[in-house]
């Protein structure tokens, strides 16, 4: 026992000494937090609308103000025809064109109706289809003032909306356990995957096999030092999203912990089964980094909602184990909800975890003999 | 010019020797692209509700029949209790709950304002206002046909009304794999050199060889040259195959001009490699190049904008974007690809792009010393 | 001895600083054309320093040095021409063959593809290694490796070939046959510059320096050091330079 928690150190003096990785390790997360929280956002804004009047009365202005004053567009080019609209919107900058026809407010008033074309940019579809629908809407309030105008009194159904978890529509509550789930399964799999590869592809892992340490000694004690220092990451991460953005744990802090263990237990597992696979660190590098990076960001539920994807989709990610932790993470997090709610996602990471070991188990006992 | 025929000789051999990489090289963008680029879309359909119908009157009825019918929502539950509609939303079972009070009819037929209260699960907070949205514009339509059929004694045509129609240009269809397809694409041309160029070149430093190298003749431009060329040629060879299956699988529009897609692929992919290999002179171990690697690829990737809209960042950011070869390769792909744009319109990017390659390729030639 | 020999490599002064810790201590010293010069030390004496210096490989703090009539400072390139390396850390490509290595490094130093052809047969052949020309170096045992990696380090017939000891880690058989290539390629002309910390293997050198501490404690041949010192063997003489206060 003292022989093995003289490698444990060793192996955290290891990591400790090397102050690039250290300074990657803590800022990695930071800024991945500090991006989510100021910079990237799914939220409409200034979004440039071209404006092609043909009319240029007073409801036109009326309405043209009314859209760009609504914090989500900015006022862009105007244009003289409709020769130009090609080349405006082939340009990117202009996102949006509103089309007048001739005679608005004249053919609004005589003939009781007058029509707007909006032509956007369907290249970025998410940004098509919410400024389509945010013009929409924009004038579907006008029409109901020129209503309300002519015919004062009117009954409405008015809708009264409570946002449930998030009531400021912070972004970020939907980011940060994503974040965490990210970088906590890029630190425990991938480092303790190339540690363990690099022993093997080195030859030093004979070193180590010849010592007294047990086989299964060498790698807790390789993997030990990962699993604290990751646990340090999501701590950090929690602080930081805490103080940046007041986003509070409200459920019981224990039991995000202890998830919080099982899942770095789970990704330390995954790692040690790539090691067994990969002969190669640049193998173990290129599987995890390139050919799981994309899939895991997108297919777990951390920017697409997996409720969004084609069924089949569904059962894809129903493979990868951060999605169950995202859940977990939201549900104790954001909803403050106990382990009554996420009772069937730990025990998922559980069977996951014990999956994993035991296969890599057998893989390196084959290897040993 | 023989010197770097002999080093690309030995990089070749090297990249294929390894029959897992040599393979992987190809295989793994092409899975890619069949599996992620569909997965990807915004669109939300089936908003599940769960209604709470406190009224059970005639126009309640009318209400949810009009929900019901719209293609964005669908009625998952029906209750009469609030506390089990938090509980299912709670369970994360429904995304919206309508409550309809019991005194919704009445006021309606007494010609008094009524309420509906609604509530919606905001963790993801765009997806809420978008199904907030799609709600207001379904009471919208219920509130006009309200008035429509009040107003009918009143003669409804006396009341002006704006329509709106409206078109999506590029993508008429709005198809969501035309938006994803040139990102993921320009992302993972640019991953795999990126790492495979970078991890090689840390491990001739790890295991000693790249001193052998360093005593030889040999010139700093020929090396960083020799390890560059293989992944370009490794991108070009992916891009192409990437297209392929956007066009075959995908029925994936091509707008512009192939030749102006790789050109400018090309320029970025040097940057892309430029970058991997300065990294890699910084850093020691291949475990190293690969933290740092990560970090720059996520936050290129991610401030790019392939997954959400570059406008809406803050003007710094966009600002730092100048220095983000993803974001400019992103736009040129979206822009030759589906609006057939012509070399006049992305110049200014075309530039700004050569600009930032060279630079990240001349930091690589100066930070590699051959003499440490 | 007779006619004096021309100076291949001149050091004068030589510092090399790792922030505060000096690997070299103002070393100076000469080699001579043609001669084996043997540079000795324990590990961590300096030596490998001294010799990556020399090849341009690492920048010296101060001092002067010239390598086959070219200043390191500004001409290290034109050194590079002139030199072959070995070092400890075994360094041929792991992932490529025999043969390939060789059309590598053979091809780094301008040498035609023909050239190349007719001088791995004539090496492959003294090597008695022809029938492992397309096996991958990581397949083949550790003293063929060195012997190999030898044989390209010479291939382009340097005027200086420097080795960072070459016998690490094989056994005596092997060291003996490795020093053996080292004789025929002085007798080729080729002027040997050798770390080691095999006392042993100093007796095989013409001349032999003595490192300890970042210093050159002596430097002269091997018989004229052990009359110097009143020793048996030149291990005796390394103790007793390594270790004054025992004596």
């Amino acid at each position: 026992m003292k022989r093995f928690l003289g490698f444990v150190k060793k192996e955290f003096i290891h990591i400790f000494r090397d102050y690039l990785t250290m300074i990657i390790l803590f800022g990695i997360p930071a800024i991945l937090v500090l991006l989510f929280g100021f910079v990237i956002s799914m939220e409409l804004k200034n979004i440039r609308v071209g404006v092609l009047d043909l009319s240029r009365d007073e409801v036109t202005q009326k309405i043209t103000d009314k859209i760009c004053s609504s914090g989500f567009f900015e006022r862009g080019k105007d244009l003289a025809g409709y020769h130009e609209l090609g080349a405006t919107l082939r340009g990117g900058k202009t996102k949006a064109i509103l089309i007048f026809g001739e005679d608005f407010s004249q053919r609004l008033l005589s003939e009781g109706t007058a029509a707007i074309s909006i032509i956007t940019d369907g290249s970025e579809p998410n940004v098509a289809t919410q400024t389509t629908n945010f013009i929409t809407a924009i004038i579907g309030d006008y029409n109901r003032e020129l209503a309300q105008t002519d015919m004062p009194g009117t009954l409405l159904v008015s809708p009264e909306v409570r946002m449930f978890y998030n009531p400021t529509l912070k972004s970020q509550f939907m980011f940060v356990p994503g974040v965490i789930t990210m970088i906590m399964i890029l630190i425990c799999a991938l480092m303790t995957s190339i540690t363990l590869t690099r022993e093997k592809e080195f030859g030093t892992m004979e070193a180590l096999l010849a010592s007294p340490l047990k086989p299964a000694q060498i790698i807790i004690g390789k993997v030990v030092p990962y699993f604290f220092l990751s646990l340090i990451d999501a701590i950090l991460i929690l602080l930081l999203s805490w103080l940046v953005f007041g986003l509070a744990v409200k459920g019981s802090i224990l039991l995000l912990l202890a998830e919080l263990m099982l899942y770095i237990l789970m990704s330390l597992s995954l790692g040690i089964l790539v090691s067994s696979i990969a002969k190669t660190m640049q193998q173990a590098i290129f599987v995890t980094l390139v050919g799981g990076m994309l899939p895991t960001v997108l297919l777990s539920g951390f920017i697409v909602p997996i409720e969004s994807m084609p069924e089949i989709y569904q059962w894809i990610s129903a493979i990868l184990p951060p999605r169950y932790f995202i859940v977990i993470l939201k549900n104790i997090m954001i909803k403050g909800t106990g382990l009554a709610f996420v009772w069937k996602e730990t025990l998922i990471l559980v069977s996951f975890t014990a999956f994993f070991i035991v296969i890599s188990l057998r893989s390196f006992k084959t290897r040993l003999q | 010019m023989r010197t770097i025929f002999i080093l690309l000789r030995k990089e070749f051999l090297q990249l294929f020797r390894d029959r897992f990489i040599g393979r992987a090289i190809f295989a793994i963008p092409i899975v890619q692209m069949l599996i992620l680029v569909p997965a990807i879309t915004y669109e939300i359909r089936n908003i599940r509700i769960c209604v709470v119908d406190l009224d059970q009157s005639v126009d309640s009825r009318n209400l949810i029949n009009q929900l019901d019918g719209t293609s964005f929502f669908e009625i998952r539950h029906t209750s009469f209790s609030e506390m089990q509609a938090n509980r299912l939303m709670l369970e994360g079972k429904t995304d919206l709950t309508l409550q309809i009070p019991e005194d919704f009819g009445k006021d309606i037929g007494n010609g008094n304002p009524a309420k509906l209260m609604v509530s919606v699960n905001a963790i993801n907070a765009s997806n809420a206002q978008l199904a907030w949205g799609y709600f207001s514009g379904v009471i919208r339509e219920y509130n006009n046909s309200l008035i429509a059929g009040n107003t009918e004694i009143l003669r409804f045509q006396s009341i002006p009304r704006i329509e709106v129609t409206n078109r999506y240009w590029y993508n008429e269809t709005m198809n969501y794999k035309f938006y994803m397809l040139p990102g993921v694409l320009g992302i993972l041309v640019a991953a795999i050199g990126f790492v495979l160029a970078g991890l090689n070149m840390v491990k001739e430093k790890e295991s000693g060889t790249i001193e052998q190298i360093n005593v030889t003749p040999v010139k700093k431009y020929q090396f960083i040259a020799a390890k560059m060329i293989p992944y370009l040629l490794v991108g070009l060879v992916d891009l192409a195959l990437g297209i392929s299956i956007g066009m075959l699988a995908f029925n994936m529009p091509f707008e512009g001009n192939p030749l102006l897609l790789f050109l400018s692929s090309f320029i970025f992919l040097i940057g892309a490699l430029g970058l991997a290999l300065f990294i890699s002179t910084i850093t020691r171990t291949q475990q190293q190049f690969m933290f740092a690697g990560f970090f720059f690829l996520i936050i290129f990737m991610l401030m790019s904008g392939i997954f959400t809209p570059f406008d809406s960042m803050p003007e710094w950011a966009r600002e730092i974007n100048r220095l983000n070869p993803v974001s400019y390769i992103m736009r040129i792909n979206r822009m030759v690809m589906l609006k057939g744009a012509t070399f006049g319109d992305i110049r200014n990017d075309i530039l700004s792009l050569t600009i930032l390659s060279v630079m990240f390729t001349l930091f690589a030639i100066r930070k590699y010393r051959k003499t440490a | 001895m007779g006619t004096e020999k021309e100076n291949i490599i001149t050091v004068r002064n030589l510092v090399k600083k790792f922030g505060s810790f000096i690997a070299n201590d103002n070393l100076s010293f000469e080699v001579k054309k043609g001669e084996i010069f043997g540079f000795l030390g324990a590990n961590g004496a300096g030596k490998t320093t001294a010799v990556r210096i020399l090849c341009g490989l690492s920048a010296p703090t101060s001092g002067e040095v010239k390598v086959a009539g070219f200043d390191i400072y500004g001409e290290t390139e034109k050194i590079k021409r002139n030199i072959g390396y070995m070092s400890q850390k075994f360094s041929l490509y792991e992932d490529l063959t025999v043969s390939e290595n060789i059309r590598l490094f053979g091809g780094i130093y301008g040498i035609s593809s023909r050239e190349i052809r007719e001088k791995q047969e004539i090496l492959l052949n003294r090597l008695g290694m022809n029938a492992l020309r397309n096996k991958l170096i990581a397949g083949l045992p550790l003293g063929w490796k060195q012997k190999l990696a030898f044989s390209i380090a010479i291939f382009h017939q340097p005027r200086i070939v420097f080795l960072d000891e070459p016998t690490g880690g094989v056994d005596p058989i092997a060291r003996r046959q490795f020093w053996e290539m080292i004789y025929e390629a002085s007798s080729e002309g080729i002027t040997v510059f050798v770390t080691t910390h095999y006392m042993d293997e100093a007796e095989y050198c013409d001349r032999i320096s003595i490192m300890s501490d970042g210093k050159i404690m002596a430097l002269d041949t091997p018989a004229e050091l052990k009359r110097i010192y009143t020793a048996r063997s030149v291990e005796e003489v390394f103790v007793k330079i390594a270790r004054p206060d025992k004596n």
